[in-house]
């Protein structure tokens, strides 16, 4: 049953009472929507004649999430470059490894950067997942400047004809602006080299509105062309990453699902929307 | 830290502050505001409306108390504050140790919460009160994370146990028991447990972290959360809660601009204290948590004393003490002293960490002030002292155009900077000496960065060279024959 389903049937049958529409806002702030999308919502059902509820709670929906392509665009017979962002702990690395599974299963040949020179081991993490996924790795020393890294990963994917580079950046808090600035350096540096196609922002499932800051500082120092919504399991919601897409129309383009490899899929909004609404 | 929560208590207070007189409906439109920034700062709806509910109830019953008061809105502004440390739990607690060492510590949470980094902050500062941690990679599961820990422990110089290289291989179980025994055996007095991360509602890696509690049967279980989550703390909470217990809760990442809502859920819900924060990327951000400190922070009071604490830990006892020698002795303060001042400064962390703790760093002048303070003037600063020859250090009068063309070409910075460093520089030098001729500080003379002295003010007069008398019999008396 989707979230908002029981809500809905029990709304189209009679006029929905103040204690039901404060239990649905209630349901939607919990998911994490923030308090500007459940309000828009429910002034929606409070408007609407009990036999158009549906479509146009639908059509509410929809005017929260981008119009833009939630595809990555692969040219062929040239590279392209995608640099996954976000702050720590939200799941980049794992994210970088399912997307560069996810193109090699398409039968591309894909080339991943360990940009990550800061954490602790975090190299060694992503150097483990191109193993498992018999995807090539370039690394530098710990330590070493990110940007260097990038430059060497970018000239080589060129050099020996590769057709997607996945560049995984050190987590960094968005409120540290040197760490922004590094961010934007490692773009620059990548651009003398290839042209950047995606920029991913990875955003954790579980955080709250505290997201749409996040996405918001990140898009000053790189445009952000997409958002991957990792750890959404049966019970995380991950609301915030509607909130986010609507506050600043960056699409939504894959959801993590898990620990395996294989947890990851496109994001589909037609059929989120239905799934909610059911 | 909490900056955004802050805000919004600011504005709410903003408002409540032009009234003179309050009404039970300004009340309520406080209250109604309260909801929606707890809301947007990610506390728990369930946690929002108790908590406004509260404030509701006290701040009419105190209303016709106060209705003399000339500073009504000072007065609610109390009442939330009391609230606010009351559930963020009152006073702090100390992580307990156990009567018969090792005392086990056993770190349980979500994935990317940040346990492993955690660890070794915990072992840092664990180690630094002098005990002798041992770190244990039981975090079997992510790639790598048994290499992370021991890269953390080596650089902390903290002992690790790592029998099973991870990656999927070894039984955490196995590993945690082991681990103590061997704690046992070689006088470690604290062990510290990294587990796997998991998600809530995973039921088989909780069962294993509740199998790692029942083997090692730790001390204090603490429980690992991002101060960035969002309504998901509440299930969060409530499914470690039930799966492996937990004694304590550690919030992380709190150096973002989180709203920190979680901690209050989490205290709220669970009713188990935050013991410690971890508030930034270096292994030495980490401290325990005041409620009262935060509290204050929250409401935009500043943390003051967490600021004189970290200004304390910075300057080291010896050249605090040196500083404090030379300033008594009537010794002039070198461009030495400044160095090593400087570099105590980076201890304590960024400029403008330091002073968002300050009070009203909140309000938006300020924020803008403080936003526009350039981390890298210190570095630029130090690298000009770095370029000068300990001589030119001590005596900056024998600074001349070449001496300081050459400065300016060693340091990367210009010749003006140099130049405006060194006045800048002399210009403090005479402050001080007017502080130690007991004539405190002159109006309008503003310090360089750095150049404050943070040791120094207990510091009177120095005592002058006592005059020898000229009558002899005086004299005799003075020199005590």
């Amino acid at each position: 049953m989707g979230l908002f389903g029981s809500f809905l049937s029990k709304f189209s049958r009679a006029k929905a009472s103040i204690e039901d529409l404060d239990e649905f806002r209630r349901v939607l702030i919990e998911s994490d929507l923030g308090v500007n999308v459940a309000d828009q919502i429910i002034e929606t059902v409070k408007r609407e004649k009990a036999e158009n509820l549906e479509s146009a709670v639908t059509e509410t929906l929809k005017s929260f999430l981008s119009t833009q392509d939630r595809t990555i665009s692969i040219s062929s017979g040239k590279l392209t470059t995608i640099l996954i962002v976000g702050v720590n702990g939200t799941g980049k690395t794992t994210s970088a490894a399912k997307l560069a599974h996810h193109f090699k299963a398409n039968g591309k040949k894909v080339l991943l950067v360990a940009a990550d020179t800061f954490r602790a081991a975090a190299v060694e993490q992503l150097l483990t997942w191109g193993k498992r996924i018999g995807v090539e790795v370039v690394q530098g020393a710990e330590n070493a400047d990110p940007a260097a890294v990038c430059f060497d990963g970018a000239t080589r994917a060129l050099k020996d004809g590769y057709e997607i580079l996945i560049i995984d950046t050190a987590g960094r808090l968005h409120t540290k602006s040197n760490l922004m600035d590094e961010l934007g350096k490692v773009r620059r540096v990548v651009e003398k080299v290839t042209p950047i196609d995606e920029v991913l922002f990875v955003l954790d499932g579980t955080t709250g509105q505290n997201g749409i800051s996040q996405a918001q500082v990140f898009s000053e120092s790189v445009p952000l062309t997409g958002m991957i919504v990792t750890k959404i399991d049966g019970s995380t919601r991950g609301g915030v990453a509607i909130a986010t897409e609507k506050a600043l129309a960056v699409p939504l383009k894959f959801v993590g699902t898990g620990e395996g490899i294989e947890d990851f899929r496109p994001f589909d909004p037609e059929s989120y929307i239905r799934e909610l609404l059911t | 830290m909490f900056e955004g929560l802050s805000n919004k208590f600011s504005d709410v207070f903003g408002a409540l502050r032009k009234k003179g007189r309050i009404t039970e409906s300004d009340i309520d439109a406080t209250c109604e505001e309260l909801r929606v920034a707890l809301l947007e700062a990610d506390v728990a709806l369930s946690v929002v409306e108790k908590f406004v509910e509260r404030i509701r109830q006290r701040s009419l019953e105190i209303l016709p108390v106060i209705r003399q008061s000339t500073q009504q809105s000072q007065e609610i502004y109390g009442v939330i504050n009391q609230e606010l440390i009351a559930i963020l739990g009152g006073a702090a607690r100390r992580i307990r140790y156990a009567k018969q060492p090792p005392t086990i510590i056993m770190l349980a949470g979500l994935q990317g919460s940040g346990k492993t980094t955690l660890a070794g902050k915990l072992a840092r500062f664990l180690k630094e009160d002098g005990n002798t941690p041992l770190l244990v990679a039981a975090d079997l599961q992510r790639p790598n994370a048994v290499t992370q820990l021991s890269v953390l422990a080596e650089s902390i110089n903290v002992p690790i146990f790592a029998p099973e290289p991870g990656n999927g291989v070894g039984d955490p179980v196995r590993v945690s028991r082991d681990a103590v025994e061997y704690a046992r055996e070689k006088l470690y007095n604290v062990v510290i447990v990294d587990t796997a991360g998991r998600l809530g509602v995973d039921a088989e890696l909780m069962k294993q972290a509740s199998d790692i509690r029942d083997a090692v049967k730790p001390d204090e279980t603490l429980f690992v959360v991002d101060a960035m989550i969002g309504q998901d703390a509440v299930r969060t909470a409530q499914a470690f809660s039930e799966g492996v217990g937990f004694d304590g809760v550690v919030l992380t990442k709190l150096d973002g601009d989180a709203k920190g809502g979680a901690a209050l859920s989490i205290a709220e819900l669970t009713g188990k204290p935050i013991l410690f924060t971890s508030i930034g990327e270096k292994l030495s951000d980490f401290d325990y948590f005041y409620p009262d400190r935060m509290a204050s922070r929250i409401l935009g009071m500043g943390d003051i004393q967490t600021l004189a604490e970290q200004a304390k830990k910075a300057l080291d006892g010896d050249s605090a003490k040196r500083l404090e020698e030379k300033f008594v002795s009537g010794e002039d303060f070198t461009l030495e002293d400044f160095l090593e001042q400087m570099q105590a400064m980076k201890k304590m962390g960024s400029m403008t960490k330091i002073l968002g703790m300050l009070p009203g760093a909140n309000n938006a002048a300020m924020k803008k002030q403080i936003d526009a303070i350039d981390d890298k003037e210190l570095v630029r600063t130090q690298a000009i002292v770095q370029s000068m020859t300990p001589e030119e250090r001590r005596n900056p009068k024998v600074l001349n155009g070449s001496r300081r063309s050459r400065i300016a070409r060693g340091s990367g910075r210009t010749v003006t900077e140099v130049n405006s460093l060194v006045d800048r520089f002399s210009a403090a030098q005479k402050v001080m000496k007017q502080m130690r001729s007991g004539g405190g500080m002159p109006k309008g003379m503003a310090l360089p960065p750095g150049m404050g002295m943070p040791a120094a003010p207990r510091i009177a007069a120095a005592p002058k060279k006592k005059s020898r008398s000229g009558n002899p019999a005086k004299r005799a008396a003075d020199e005590g024959r």
